[in-house]
């Protein structure tokens, strides 16, 4: 999977919990909860859809590398490639 | 014979328009099941029956406007046989002719406001999936713009052209309902104020080691200890749950934590989730994601709306150190939690950092003192300490 369409399944799980966002106003190096309003309900929602989506596995140990958009992309990416898919 | 009116879901509700009966004369009904659906001026609301009976006859017809304490529905107690009961009396044209026994009749809370993103009965949500209507694209003619039935049919039948909703309408009357609420709130109860740190080093390294052992879709957010904790609490403190009415407090034997929940168009509600105090974390975590869900999708019960008996509030989310709340009348007490950061922490003559909250209690003084809050504070940061053994 390329970083494009990692980005758009990234931004539809968002959307399907935050429907007002503008994908053109996130800021890639900014804390993503502040810009979007996430609490942590929202939050791991938005994980779950991710896992689900990518079945990826996102221990909570991890949660602390996700802040920005550009973190949780190349920490997507990792994961899809070392589990091989 | 046995009156079911119209309860009064929030202090500024007068009238409801009824979408849709889920009951037919005939019929057995038990107290607690969803009988009806009404439509306020602020959501579509599942409604409980409050008596255990048979339906003898329907008094309102789907489509109609009643005012609160409208008879809409006449039942035999259970044993009552039709030709004996006394006839139900006319629809009133004004408030209820027969009021329910207090025990019976839901007690009532302004609901500070319950619409989602869009106000939309359940009936014309379910028809609009059904044909693939967007329910974005109608203008409601409901009760202050909600989506009826009737407005996903004539969108069907192409008769009216899809236009933009109005979001603005709904969050002035969102406005115009928490207003009334935190008014009268504010001139009726004598607030004070207490706060307490609260250490949170155990209960998130309680947390961590649960969530390592559990796939995403059951991990548990504090939140849910949170909950668990205040109404575990609140047991020990009858003065801090229940309602006040007409001069008089009630304590409530169950404990039904309102959760302040934030609409993400503005606003917001504080409905229950009940019997806190007995359910396991599991449970009250399902419990908390299926609210927030209905919450923001705008389909709760009036059960859910009405019967809070203390709210919890978690501003913490959004950053704040220190929440000051606002009691729910008829409600007694509110629990805050600030945001979780570390902070010098002395104990036993060493100074590290610490994981902190700051739990604060608004409480009602006609009910209870500074003196009583102070030690509900202090059992809730102590319960806070050892989850393990709840």
């Amino acid at each position: 999977m390329n970083r494009q369409d990692l980005q758009k399944i990234v931004i539809n799980t968002l959307k399907s919990i935050a429907p007002e966002i503008e994908e053109s106003e996130l800021m890639p190096d900014q804390l993503l909860r502040d810009q979007v309003d996430l609490d942590s309900m929202d939050w791991l929602n938005f994980l779950i859809g991710l896992h689900e989506r990518l079945k990826v596995d996102i221990p909570e140990a991890d949660y602390a590398k996700l802040v920005t958009m550009e973190k949780l992309l190349n920490y997507l990416s990792g994961k899809i490639d070392g589990t091989g898919s | 014979m046995i009156n079911f009116t119209l309860p009064s879901l929030g202090a500024d509700m007068d009238e409801g328009k009824l979408v849709e009966w889920k009951i037919k004369p005939g019929d057995s009904v038990k107290r607690g099941q969803i009988v009806a659906v009404i439509e306020t001026s602020k959501a579509a609301i599942e409604i409980e029956i409050w008596n255990d009976g048979t339906v003898h006859e329907l008094m309102v017809q789907p489509g109609q406007t009643v005012p609160v304490g409208a008879v809409l529905a006449t039942l035999l107690a259970p044993g009552e046989k039709a030709e004996t009961a006394k006839p139900a009396p006319e629809v009133p044209a004004e408030a209820a002719t027969m009021p329910m026994p207090p025990a019976a009749k839901p007690s009532i809370v302004p609901a500070a406001a319950s619409a989602g993103r869009l106000r939309v009965s359940p009936a014309a949500r379910r028809r609009a999936e059904e044909v693939g209507v967007s329910l974005e694209m109608l203008v409601g003619s409901g009760p202050d713009g909600a989506v009826t039935l009737e407005d996903v049919e004539r969108a069907v039948a192409g008769k009216e052209k899809p236009s933009q909703a109005v979001p603005a309408g709904h969050q002035t009357e969102m406005r115009k309902a928490i207003a009334a609420a935190m008014s009268r709130s504010k001139r009726e109860i004598p607030h004070y104020y207490l706060s307490e740190s609260v250490p949170m080093q155990k209960a998130q390294q309680w947390l961590a080691a649960a969530n390592e052992q559990r796939v995403i879709q059951d991990r548990l957010l504090m939140a849910v200890l949170q909950l668990k904790a205040v109404a575990l609490a609140a047991r020990k403190f009858p003065d801090m749950s229940g309602s006040f009415s007409n001069g008089e407090f009630m304590p409530s034997s169950a404990v039904h934590v309102g959760v302040a929940i934030s609409l993400r168009q503005g606003g917001l509600i504080a409905p229950a989730i009940h019997d806190v105090a007995d359910k396991t974390l599991d449970d009250l975590m399902r419990d908390l994601t299926d609210l927030v869900k209905r919450t923001r999708a705008g389909s709760l019960r009036s059960s859910e709306i009405t019967d809070p008996t203390i709210t919890v509030t978690n501003l913490g989310e959004q950053g704040v150190e220190t929440v000051y709340g606002v009691i729910y009348p008829p409600q007694v007490a509110l629990v805050g939690f600030g945001r979780i950061t570390d902070r010098p922490w002395a104990e036993n003559g060493i100074i590290s950092a610490m994981p902190v909250t700051t739990a604060s209690l608004a409480a009602d003084h006609r009910v209870s003192d500074g003196h009583r809050g102070g030690l509900f504070l202090a059992a809730i940061r102590d319960l806070l300490q050892r989850p393990e053994e709840w």
